[in-house]
């Protein structure tokens, strides 16, 4: 009896020691900065053969908090011209900002950036593929129609990982069928082609 | 048969000089252990000689004429168990016996034919006894309880299984393990009880608040698992039960093993192990939806009628994968998901668990002791420690892949003391305390911003219940409980939401730092609950009983009501709690009629529920991000209504066959804003028929069907949203019920003696025998996948 006491008291000591030994100071526990949150996307549109840069920007600081993203653009695009354009993703929680933009190309076999184009602006290609040959979607071009008055439209932009890209429609562009999860979507509207 | 435990204090009043052999006596007075009063007509048994001798008016006894030498002397009296006593002697022996004669027809109501007993007396209590435990071996404590009628589970899958009891769940039920309150971050409807079915001899649900003993929050109600009771007699026997579905294709093995001695030691033990692959609806297999846990208990101790201790602990970890067709990044695909009749990720069986998925386990330890004390009652004292890890894995990508999104510590150490005062006759007087400290650490190295903050919180609870026979037909109880619930929490609010609440305004004074972004707060809160709970047993005659109870219990706020702050990545919406929110109240009545007779039993269980500023969550409009608009929920509260009718009826044709007809309705209304109430269990039917053939080798079969309703009281919380990729406004209905639905299963099991001593027990079911198609309201997983298709289990059992 005496030994199983013994027994009964060690496990009684041992419980306050091993539950006192961690976590258990009342020190301020240290804030969080959020690590993959993308807080701003632009893309960058330059005109081949020399013209203005037209950017489209959303930046959304608080992530998923009360306030809504900011969007910017800096101008419109020139009718029947072709731009190059590139995708950037960064996350400013970070100092410095932390730039997505490299992880969503090392794991480019999950992700892809799908653009809805509307209004009959123009037509965007995929000019990046990943190790399957599906589009990736950070280097791309857009052809501007033709046109002789200026029109609007709006350039939808959205980030997907673990989306099925060999989905029926989903190497051409087509979001539909992609499924996955949305890490980032933007409408940028009004868009003008002049 | 009356479980009754005899107990001897060896107090040596005198002894006489040396006399000459086989001219020696041994003799004693047998009295009552509460109230001292002597014991007539009790048995002595000489096995030596084999005579007997009873005790007389005084409940004094002789035995004469003995020899030096050992002598074993059985004492038995009516409806008591027999007791032996050793005596080696040398010199003439007188004793004072003590026996324990009547406490445990007060402590508790016996249920008939078993030692199990309940914790209430007026209270709505059902127990589930150990075959239903034994034959569902691979269930969840949520699927179990789902036996008792009036109480059903809202699920998260099939794997994340929380009990509903008369339409409440999480913070409002109780959950007990062998005297320890589970603490496991109930608040979650994603967090099931970390608890292992099979370490349960009995399983008691109580209906409302009644068991003040526990606690005074458990509005919804309390389920207290208890072990099997130690037997003071020597004996070694063990269990192992091994199951195999073919729906996951999934094994369970479960062994345990106890040894007692009839000195009152004992010793046992139980190791368990299950596992399941993906789990499949008719038409295609429910993705990443494995998952795999393992537990082990261990008691040991010592028990007397007099005295006695135990220590005991208890682990489980359990990994868990969440159906990977809902895991969802905006509105945009919260709409795709509910508008495709199919999952949008469809892949072939894997035993794989990957994100997301939870991986959570929980320890708890105890160590407790009693003493009873002749003339008064039993003092015990409990202390318990329980540890509970919850990670949860997102699909993260990049370096942070394998990185939990939550990763949290709950701590708790708990200390009771508790009386039983039995001495009063028809009185049964229990009081006790307790005190509980409990620690919340939330790891920043997760990357993702807590769900729940850090915090400790401190408890006192003081509790009084008197139970009383009037008479014999009418019983009543009363008892009351205080709470003292003490919250401090460190907590970071993102600057913007602190604003848009008005915190700032109402709340400047918990400011610790402004760190830029994010706003370090140190809201502190205490609150007080008093609870009462009384009622009567009204016993008309042998067949017929009524039960009236009336119970008051408050419950404070849990941490994520409170705290919560940010995107629920699986429902696609922001969950907001509430620093304002105070303490719901509940005032229940519940009465019960209860028939019995030979080939006839009924349960009528009526409540009517009031429950003042219950808190809820409920949608109250959109904000947009950078991924997309999300519908904001906050908590919030209403004064509600919760009135339901749960009936059981058994019929006993003949020896062979017997039915079983459950049904339960519950009507849940909001009273500020005069819509039904969410997540309101549906009404629904449970009906059975039993076939047993003992010349079978103890064959039993049973057919059961399930239908559930369509739950036409909802409230509409529908809204419309903007899907970028279409540039269309669509309608997110999140709130629509899916269509009534029936289900036949079916059981049958035979049971054959194997080895010397052996039993073994084949049993075979089958669930959902049609492959029905089929979703259900309180699954949150409904908007994305139909529930599991037929499922055919074969469990062995051998009981040694």
């Amino acid at each position: 009896m005496k030994s199983i006491l013994k027994l009964f008291t060690l496990l009684l000591v041992s419980n306050f020691i091993v539950s006192c030994s961690n976590d258990d100071d009342n020190s301020i526990p240290p804030p969080v900065n959020e690590e993959e949150v993308i807080t701003t996307m632009t893309l960058t549109f330059t005109p081949v053969g020399g013209g203005t840069v037209v950017e489209l920007k959303t930046q959304d600081l608080d992530g998923d908090g009360p306030d809504a993203p900011v969007v910017t653009i800096s101008g419109s695009f020139q009718s029947d011209t072709t731009y190059n354009g590139t995708v950037e993703f960064l996350n400013e929680l970070e100092d410095p900002a932390e730039d997505i933009t490299e992880e969503v190309a090392e794991e480019s076999l999950e992700h892809q950036v799908f653009f809805t184009v509307t209004g009959g602006l123009g037509t965007m290609t995929y000019n990046d593929t990943d190790a399957d040959g599906n589009p990736i979607g950070l280097d791309i071009s857009f052809q501007t129609v033709s046109t002789g008055t200026p029109i609007n439209g709006s350039i939808i932009v959205t980030l997907r990982h673990e989306s099925n890209k060999n989905a029926s429609g989903v190497s051409d562009g087509d979001i539909t069928n992609a499924g996955g999860e949305t890490d980032i979507e933007e409408t940028f509207a009004p868009i003008t082609v002049e | 048969m009356k479980h009754c435990v005899f107990i001897i204090a060896v107090f040596l009043l005198g002894f006489t000089a040396v006399g000459q052999d086989c001219q020696l006596t041994i003799s004693g007075k047998i009295q009552d252990f509460h109230n001292g009063e002597p014991i007539v007509n009790a048995t002595i048994y000489n096995k030596n000689t084999e005579t007997y001798t009873t005790s007389d008016l005084e409940g004094n006894f002789v035995i004469e004429n003995l020899c030096k030498g050992s002598y074993q002397i059985t004492i038995s009296h009516i409806s008591c168990e027999t007791k032996v006593i050793e005596i080696d002697l040398q010199k003439d022996y007188r004793n004072t016996i003590y026996l324990e004669h009547h406490v445990e027809e007060l402590d508790a109501v016996h249920v008939e034919g078993s030692t199990i007993t309940k914790q209430t007396v007026t209270g709505q209590e059902t127990l589930v006894k150990k075959d239903i435990i034994d034959n569902n071996s691979a269930a969840n404590l949520g699927d179990i309880v789902k036996h008792v009628t009036g109480v059903n589970s809202i699920n998260t899958g099939n794997e994340i299984v929380k009990p509903v009891i008369n339409g409440l769940h999480s913070s409002r039920v109780l959950i007990m393990n062998n005297g320890v309150r589970l603490e496991n971050q109930e608040w979650g409807i994603e967090h099931a009880p970390n608890i292992d079915v099979n370490v349960a001899n009995s399983i008691s649900v109580i209906k409302g608040s009644s068991a003040l003993a526990y606690g005074s929050d458990a509005i919804g109600g309390a389920i207290i698992l208890e072990p099997k009771s130690v037997a003071v007699k020597d004996t070694l026997f063990g269990k192992t039960i091994a199951g195999f579905q073919t729906n996951g294709r999934g094994f369970n093995i479960n062994s345990s093993l106890a040894k007692n001695y009839a000195s009152g030691w004992f010793l046992n033990g139980n190791l368990g192990y299950k596992q399941n692959g993906d789990l499949k609806a008719p038409d295609y297999y429910l993705n990443n939806t494995g998952s795999k846990s393992y537990s082990g208990s261990f008691q040991s101790g010592y028990k007397s009628f007099e005295k006695g201790f135990e220590v005991y602990a208890n682990y489980i970890d359990s990994e868990i994968g969440i159906l990977s067709a809902s895991h969802i990044g905006n509105t945009a695909d919260l709409v795709a998901a509910i508008n495709s009749p199919v999952p949008l990720i469809s892949e072939p069986f894997s035993n794989s668990i990957e994100s997301p998925k939870q991986d959570v386990s929980h320890l708890l330890a105890k160590a407790s002791g009693y003493m009873r004390f002749k003339s008064f009652g039993k003092v015990s004292f409990q202390y318990d420690y329980q540890s509970n890890h919850r990670y949860e894995y997102d699909k993260r990508v990049g370096a942070d892949r394998d990185k939990p999104a939550v990763d949290l510590k709950l701590q708790t150490h708990s200390v009771k003391g508790d009386v039983q005062v039995d001495k009063l006759g028809n009185y049964l007087i229990n009081f006790g305390v307790s005190g509980r400290y409990q620690d919340n650490f939330a790891n920043a190295d997760t990357g993702v911003r807590r769900l729940i903050p850090d915090y400790t919180k401190y408890d006192l609870g003081l509790y009084g219940i008197i139970k009383s026979n009037f008479s014999d037909k009418l019983t009543g109880d009363l008892g009351f409980r205080y709470d003292l619930n003490h919250i401090d929490a460190y907590k970071y609010y993102r600057e913007s939401r602190w604003i848009e609440r008005g915190y700032d305004e109402d709340f400047s004074d918990i400011v610790i730092e402004d760190i830029g972004t994010q706003i370090l707060t140190n809201p502190v809160f205490t609150y007080h609950n008093f609870a009462i709970s009384t009622g009567l047993m009204f016993e008309l005659n042998d067949n017929n009983t009524f039960k009236l109870n009336y119970s008051l219990s408050s419950r404070p706020p849990n941490p994520s009501e409170l705290f919560s702050e940010g995107l629920h990545h699986s429902a696609a919406r922001i969950e907001l709690g509430d620093l304002r929110l105070g303490k719901e109240t509940s005032n229940r009545v519940g009465l019960s009629y209860l028939f019995d007779n030979d080939t006839f039993s009924l349960t009528l269980d009526s409540y009517f529920n009031r429950i003042n500023d219950f808190i809820f969550i409920k949608p109250i409009g959109t904000e947009d991000t950078n991924r997309g608009a999300f519908p904001v929920w906050e908590y919030t509260k209403t004064d509600a209504n919760l009135i339901g009718l749960d009936t059981n009826l058994d019929y006993y044709l003949n020896k062979a066959f017997s039915f079983n007809v459950k049904a339960s309705y519950i009507y849940g209304q909001n009273l500020d804003e005069d819509l039904p109430l969410i997540d309101m269990p549906s009404f629904r039917l449970n009906s059975s028929v039993f076939y047993s053939n003992d010349n079978w080798n103890g064959f039993n079969a049973s057919l059961n069907y399930v239908f559930v309703a369509e739950q036409s009281r909802y409230p509409d919380y529908n809204f419309e949203a903007f899907i970028a990729s279409t540039g269309t406004y669509e309608l997110v209905d999140i709130s629509t019920p899916p269509p009534a639905y029936n289900l036949f299963n079916f059981q049958a099991d035979m049971t054959f003696d194997v080895f010397k001593k052996s039993k073994l027990t084949v049993l075979a079911r089958i669930d959902n025998i049609f492959n029905t198609s089929y979703r259900e309201y309180l699954n949150r997983l409904r908007y994305f996948a139909d529930d599991t298709g037929r499922n055919i289990t074969v469990q062995l059992q051998l009981n040694y």
